[in-house]
């Protein structure tokens, strides 16, 4: 997951800064203009770009363009297909043998081979390295070698022992356990191959990122902007369709907004909260709001005593029945949020596992069966419950607010929840990850890639790396390792929806709603869309 | 004169430890700031480990402080989180802060003096309640309200600036962004001046300077605005430093990338080495712009001496 709203939205996404150059007279920035380069607006990415060390939307946005993985995921339907990848072939789940296209090459000339992924692959797993998305590798057998868990901890190897080159264009993978649907993750950015120039020259290569992707970088401004151009050698089917983009950095996503209205820019991928009610009219067809893979839940501190148990269960499920998403959701987010029905999120579409009807009456407002349910569990815990978020990003305040208004009305009672604000997102998850809650808290969850197994094994498996709840279920954790393990997508896809179900009878967490990406675009270009993980596919869009 | 300099040199010696400590402290006891990288999803135990001895941030706060001093002595501000050392980015920002700073101490200087003297000498006429009621409003209305409506109707209604603008702003480019930002220092001077000037026009040296022959200009100019103007000057010093720092909110409307948006930035993600590095020079200017002030009294009334 990448969190949004870490500045704009982890769950949200970030924001930004920039540039206009047009109109008054256009700084060196360039002003775009009739030269068929797209301008768009752009967050200063929170961390170097390096491809395994990117969890955020502003930074995945240009790897996106200048990296292509083994797969990609289409942006329409979110399924994982070939695109450097020529076959991942596997017999038990476990041993993959990866055979890479010819004829690929990075921007500075170099061919991309088998051992430009197996470098990058043990570079991003390797704990000296520091790369916040190094979990995405812990599948791959050796992983606790490069990268241990525990803090102080000396790695004992260099490399991933899973991993071995068997020429040119072909290299092997074994991971620690079974996954069938790994090759399906392989889309996500922090997969990508790294040239020899990444080792070599690093400052260099960190000053102008060279990938192998659509687009090279002409000129990159750290947290002031970056222009791209079509890389003429791409050997992907994906190539761009106009011929450069512009990124600027905006520190505020209404001066974008108010930028694009002026005519400066071409696409913002964020409508500021503010202007949600006024971009239909402002923008009419130009404004896009569609989902992403983004579920924002509230969870449980199921390490405290007065949440566990069979009271706690109905406890939990009485809540969810007293919140009245749809109320809140067209309110308060003018339909940028739909309510959930599930653990999962549309995304996926139906044959990827999402089910909206699959949590039922229990995620449905029906504040007099809430209120029994709270009765017969006792009460709430010590009469009232909080709900505790940071409040410094997104419209988190306001919605948190909604809901306890909802708790409140359902139970007929002035403070039974009331909302505990928390200044800062880093302070906030330094108490979530010291199990400091004693209500409700927000969690969120952005899609890593688009498969069912990342919207459940990360958040509710035992000891999961988000597992923010502390939830434990030896049901739950027994179907995920079988579903894993199942060959057919079909067949392991059914498997973890019943793991879902589990989850809808025990609630560690109330799924509330689904998160939409939003953009605007101007009207000098066509063909905008945003792909799952709502960043513009910038490809595919039209100048003039 | 000069052994004053100096003495008031020295005293900042203290006062820039003590006031960096205590920044530093509030930053860095806000919390662990790495858990803020990984967004929503938990840090994994080694990856945040070696993220904090990179930035030394295992070390008890004292030695952290004592560790970022000596860097700072030799230069280095440390690195921002994303990478970038704090040195660069303050290499960017601070000049652009500069430039709007000074369009707005200019405008706010030349407007604010100038309304200032006319509604002065024109007491209770219906010239200065105007202004007066202008000043009122403008004091009254959050920057945020005024910046925004302009930029709208300027940058999207009439089409006549940029709203946001370029990553290297020109002077011309941050008129408009500067007014606004000077519109509330703007407002207070005017007043002060007008105070100030009304007081002194019914001063003694005044009468005699008239009872003299002066002529009017003369006498406005040379005797009774040089006087008049202490109060502003300790007033305009200290906002030197404001304007530099605290355009935050006239940064963000419109996009400038200076030091308000870096701190921001900074603040919002919980970026120390950026928001430490960068108040730590704040300070400095803060310091340096009082000295400056505390200098021109003396060159505004010569009954002013330094020993």
């Amino acid at each position: 997951m990448r969190p949004r709203a870490r500045l704009c939205s982890v769950i949200a996404g970030t924001a930004a800064l920039a540039l206009a150059a047009a109109a008054c007279g256009g700084g060196d920035g360039g002003s775009g203009g009739g030269d068929g380069v797209v301008r768009a607006s752009w967050g200063d990415p929170q961390h170097p770009l390096e491809p395994a060390n990117t969890n955020e939307v502003q930074g995945g946005k240009v790897l996106d363009m200048i990296f292509r993985g083994l797969k990609r995921y289409d942006p329409e339907s979110g399924e994982a297909e070939d695109a450097m990848a020529e076959s991942i072939e596997t017999d038990d789940q476990r041993h993959f043998t990866v055979t890479i296209e010819d004829g690929w090459t990075f921007q500075d000339g170099t061919p991309v081979t088998a051992e430009s992924y197996v470098d990058a692959w043990n570079y991003g797993a390797h704990v000296d390295n520091a790369q916040v998305a190094s979990y995405f590798f812990q599948f791959i057998e050796g992983y606790d070698e490069v990268h241990p868990t525990e803090e102080g901890q000396r790695p004992t190897a260099d490399t991933l022992s899973g991993l071995e080159v068997k020429d040119d264009r072909t290299f092997e993978v074994t991971l620690s356990e079974p996954f069938s649907l790994w090759p399906e993750t392989l889309g996500y950015a922090a997969y990508a191959p790294l040239p020899r120039a990444f080792f070599d020259d690093h400052e260099g290569w960190l000053a102008k990122p060279v990938g192998n992707g659509p687009y090279k970088i002409d000129s990159y401004r750290q947290s002031q902007g970056m222009t791209l151009s079509r890389y003429a050698d791409y050997a992907g089917p994906d190539r761009p369709r106009n011929n450069g983009v512009e990124l600027r950095v905006y520190t505020d996503n209404n001066t974008a907004y108010t930028d694009l209205q002026a005519g400066n820019l071409d696409v913002i991928d964020d409508v500021p909260a503010g202007q949600l009610a006024n971009a239909e009219n402002d923008l009419g067809d130009r404004y896009i709001n569609q989902p992403a893979g983004i579920i924002q839940t509230l969870s449980f501190p199921l390490y405290d005593r007065g949440w566990r148990g069979e009271e706690g269960r109905k406890l939990r499920q009485g809540l969810s029945m007293a919140i009245d998403r749809e109320q809140i959701t067209s309110r308060i987010f003018h339909d940028t949020r739909t309510p959930a029905g599930d653990f999962t999120s549309p995304v996926l579409g139906d044959n990827g596992g999402f089910d909206r009807g699959l949590c039922g009456d229990v995620c449905s407002y029906d504040p007099d069966r809430a209120k029994d349910l709270i009765d017969e569990a006792g009460g709430l815990p010590g009469g009232s419950v909080t709900i505790t978020s940071n409040v410094d990003t997104g419209s988190h305040r306001q919605w948190m607010d909604a809901v306890c208004n909802s708790v409140n009305n359902a139970l007929d009672q002035r403070d039974a929840c009331t909302v505990n604000p928390v200044p800062t997102f880093a302070d906030f998850r330094n108490r979530v990850a010291g199990h400091e809650m004693n209500g409700m808290f927000r969690t969120g969850w952005q899609m890593d890639y688009p498969l069912i197994q990342n919207f459940l094994q990360p958040l509710y498996y035992t000891d999961a790396s988000s597992n923010d709840s502390g939830y434990s279920s030896g049901e739950f954790d027994d179907l995920i390792d079988r579903a894993n393990a199942q060959g057919d997508e079909g067949e392991a896809i059914d498997t973890f929806k019943d793991a879902e179900r589990v989850l809808v009878h025990d609630m560690p967490a109330v799924p509330l709603w689904y998160q939409n990406g939003t953009a605007g675009f101007s009207e000098r270009v066509s063909d905008v869309r945003l792909n799952p993980f709502s960043v513009p596919v910038f490809t595919d869009i039209k100048v003039g | 004169m000069g052994r004053y300099v100096i003495r008031r040199l020295v005293q900042m010696v203290p006062v820039f430890l003590g006031a960096t400590f205590l920044i530093f402290v509030m930053v860095y006891a806000i919390g662990d700031p790495v858990s803020g990288l990984f967004g929503d999803r938990g840090p994994d135990p080694a990856t945040a480990q070696a993220l904090r001895e990179e930035f030394d941030l295992d070390e008890p706060l004292p030695l952290q402080y004592v560790l970022y001093m000596g860097k700072i002595f030799t230069g280095d501000f440390g690195t921002a989180f994303n990478g970038q050392p704090v040195t660069q980015l303050m290499e960017h920002a601070f000049p652009i802060s500069f430039r709007l700073m000074l369009v707005a101490l200019v405008l706010e200087v030349v407007l604010g003096i100038a309304l200032g003297v006319i509604t002065g000498l024109r007491r209770g006429r219906s010239l200065d309640t105007s202004v007066l009621v202008a000043t009122l409003v403008v004091i009254a209305v959050p920057t945020f309200v005024l910046g925004t409506t302009v930029q709208y109707v300027l940058g999207v209604k009439l089409g006549w600036i940029d709203p946001a603008v370029s990553p290297d702003p020109r002077l011309d480019e941050l008129l408009v962004p500067g007014l606004i930002l000077s519109l509330v220092s703007l407002a207070y001077v005017t007043r002060l001046t007008r105070t100030s000037v009304a007081e002194n026009t019914r001063a003694d040296y005044i009468r005699t300077a008239h009872a003299k022959g002066l002529p009017r200009r003369r006498v406005t100019v040379r005797h009774l605005l040089r006087n008049s103007l202490i109060p502003v000057v300790t007033y305009l010093g200290a906002d030197v430093g404001n304007l530099m720092a605290g355009a935050i909110v006239t940064e963000r409307i419109f996009n400038i990338q200076g030091v308000g948006y870096q701190l921001f930035q900074g603040i919002l993600r919980q970026n120390s080495p950026t928001v430490v590095g960068f108040v730590v020079v704040l300070v400095l200017i803060f310091l340096l712009a009082n000295l400056l002030v505390d200098v021109l009294y003396a060159v505004l009334d010569p009954r002013i001496r330094y020993v």
